[in-house]
């Protein structure tokens, strides 16, 4: 590309985030007051510095990166169930009559909802309790992870995921299936090299939404107690001290994050599924 | 060596249930043999049952009533000796040209460099050899049919089963590839069972040809095509023999159009 044009292209990028802060710093004079609304400058501050402890909890940075450990956690173990089971229900209607109606229930039961049961299911255990490790440097680890704050994440991601992985099978065309028994496939290489394959764009989409969501249920999960760590605790205690500049700097990382992991997933999705765009 | 027919189709009936409960008979008690090596070809009006016949031959639909037998062997589920060609999207998108080739091998359990080999060879037969690390999508639509063809190849079938093959391509290409495939036929000896809308198809390509009834299909006459390959499409017995065909699928054709209005 030409360099003016990839000039003009990164300030088209950039253009409405400025104006935005334009926007912020004059709000931000004819009102003057810091706990409604803090200065750019105050909150780029604490960018500048994110290794820098706040308010006795720990930099952002590591906030940050305690949040990214939990919610890769819970995510995972909702990819590692949702995509076996989608493929499942997706390749065998029985499955698919069987299990459909039951999580069809659970659905739309928002994650936020199942904060009481989960809490009188699983308190404040953590996985070093689980584990039984009780020190080391895994304990400090693995006790950040409440099973309450995994499960709340898990269902979040787990439903995405799940749709995705059956829509993708059923899309399947019939004919790659019935060329495949006619070379000699069996089961497993249906469920391996066709059915997998084939539904991982749409599988992988679903990831992403799942990650995204995943992400989203971050802030209830570390709301609910025993937490005392994590952007989302960060954010809820700042705003008890009325440190509003540390709530809006939790919720731009959990925007910035968010928004590289679904960067991560696109590139993905561009160079692994060529084929599915130009197919057909 | 000489011993019975390679395929035997006796009484063979195909009864669908529809969604609505309704049942839907697309092959009615179709009864016919296939010698060894022998080039056999089907015509009959469009839903007449030419695709489930073939594909109730290749073991992926059940059988209502009747046998299938194949070696004497009734055939009840897909096996390695008889491959079948769809007539589209039947390669693998996202594999390459040699890695689809190689796939029969692959599910039989070969190793990489035996069964790449062996996709090599193949596609060196069909011209197909510069284009191993290409994608279906990068493929004309006669390449993606010479593939898909030897494709099945390479998993070493006795009987091909051909359902339309060439039915989604240009006159010119079909015309090519009906060269190419009277050629690998007579290198190879494979017993091909090939379905087609094109009676002109048909004669420039079987030893007999079987002419099916509309819906429920039947099998309503069976012609034999001695001229010598390669066949000439001006040959006067050529043209006779077409018209006979034509005129006895405009006539099911007629039936089937009557029928669906009563
Ligand atoms: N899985 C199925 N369920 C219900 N009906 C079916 C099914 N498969 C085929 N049929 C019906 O059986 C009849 C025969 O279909 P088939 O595909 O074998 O016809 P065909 O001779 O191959 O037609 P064409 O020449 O158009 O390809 C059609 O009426 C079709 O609608
Ligand atoms: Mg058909």
């Amino acid at each position: 590309m030409e360099f003016r044009t990839v000039l003009v292209r990164i300030g088209a990028y950039l253009l409405v985030p400025v104006l935005f802060l334009v926007l912020w710093g004059v709000i931000d004079r004819q009102l003057n007051n810091e706990v409604i609304l803090p200065g750019v400058g105050q909150v780029a501050a604490l960018f500048l510095q994110p290794t820098e402890s706040l308010i006795a909890m720990g930099s952002l940075a590591t906030n940050v990166a305690i949040s990214l450990v939990r919610v890769l956690a819970g995510y995972l173990l909702a990819v590692c169930l949702a995509i076996p089971l989608g493929i499942l229900m997706g390749y065998y209607g029985t499955a698919h009559r069987l299990l459909n109606g039951f999580l069809a229930l659970f659905r739309p039961i928002p994650p936020l909802a199942w904060v009481p049961l989960v809490l009188a299911w699983f308190g404040v255990a953590s996985l070093a309790s689980m584990f039984g490790v009780e020190e080391g440097t895994a304990y400090l680890y693995l006790n950040n992870l409440k099973l309450s704050m995994v499960f709340i994440i898990f269902i979040g991601a787990f439903y995405p995921v799940l749709t995705s992985a059956i829509h993708g099978v059923m899309g399947v065309r019939s004919t790659l299936l019935d060329s495949a028994r006619v070379l000699g496939a069996g089961e497993w290489d249906i469920f391996r090299k066709i059915l997998l394959p084939a539904a991982s764009p749409s599988i992988v989409n679903g990831m992403r939404i799942g990650l995204g969501v995943a992400w989203m249920c971050l802030v209830s999960a570390e709301m609910l107690p025993g937490s005392i760590s994590g952007v989302g605790y960060l954010i809820t205690h700042a705003y008890t001290l009325a440190r509003t500049d540390i709530v809006i700097a939790g919720m731009i990382s959990i925007g910035i994050v968010g928004a590289v992991l679904d960067l991560f997933f696109r590139l993905i999705e561009d160079r692994k599924f060529v084929w599915t765009r130009l197919t057909r | 060596m000489t011993s019975g027919p390679i395929l035997r189709i006796e009484g063979l009936s195909k009864t669908f249930r529809t969604n609505n409960g309704g049942a839907l008979e697309a092959l009615a008690e179709a009864s016919f043999d296939v010698s060894e090596n022998d080039f056999v070809c089907i015509v009959g009006p469009s839903g007449c049952g030419k695709s489930t016949l073939l594909r109730m031959i290749a073991g992926l639909e059940s059988i209502s009533s009747g046998r299938i037998g194949y070696r004497e062997n009734p055939v009840l589920r897909p096996q390695k000796e008889i491959g079948m060609v769809f007539q589209e999207y039947s390669l693998l998108p996202w594999r390459t040209v040699l890695d689809n080739v190689a796939l029969g091998p692959e599910f039989g359990g070969a190793p990489r460099a035996e069964r790449e080999a062996k996709a090599m060879e193949y596609l060196r037969l069909v011209g197909m050899a510069n284009f191993s690390g290409a994608f279906p999508h990068e493929l004309s639509g006669g390449m993606r049919q010479r593939v898909a063809i030897v494709r099945a190849l390479a998993n070493d079938p006795d009987v091909l089963l051909m359902d339309e093959p060439f039915g989604a391509l240009d006159a010119h290409t079909r015309i090519l590839l009906q060269k190419e495939l009277l050629r690998v036929w007579e290198n190879y000896r494979k017993t091909i069972l090939f379905v087609t809308h094109g009676v002109d198809e048909a004669i420039y390509l079987a030893d007999r040809i079987l002419v099916m009834s509309a819906r429920p299909g039947r099998i309503l006459e069976i012609f034999d095509v001695d001229t010598e390959r390669p066949r000439d499409r001006a040959h006067p017995a050529y043209g006779q023999l077409a018209e006979r065909i034509l005129s006895i699928l405009e006539r099911e054709a007629a039936f089937s159009a009557t029928g669906t209005n009563g």
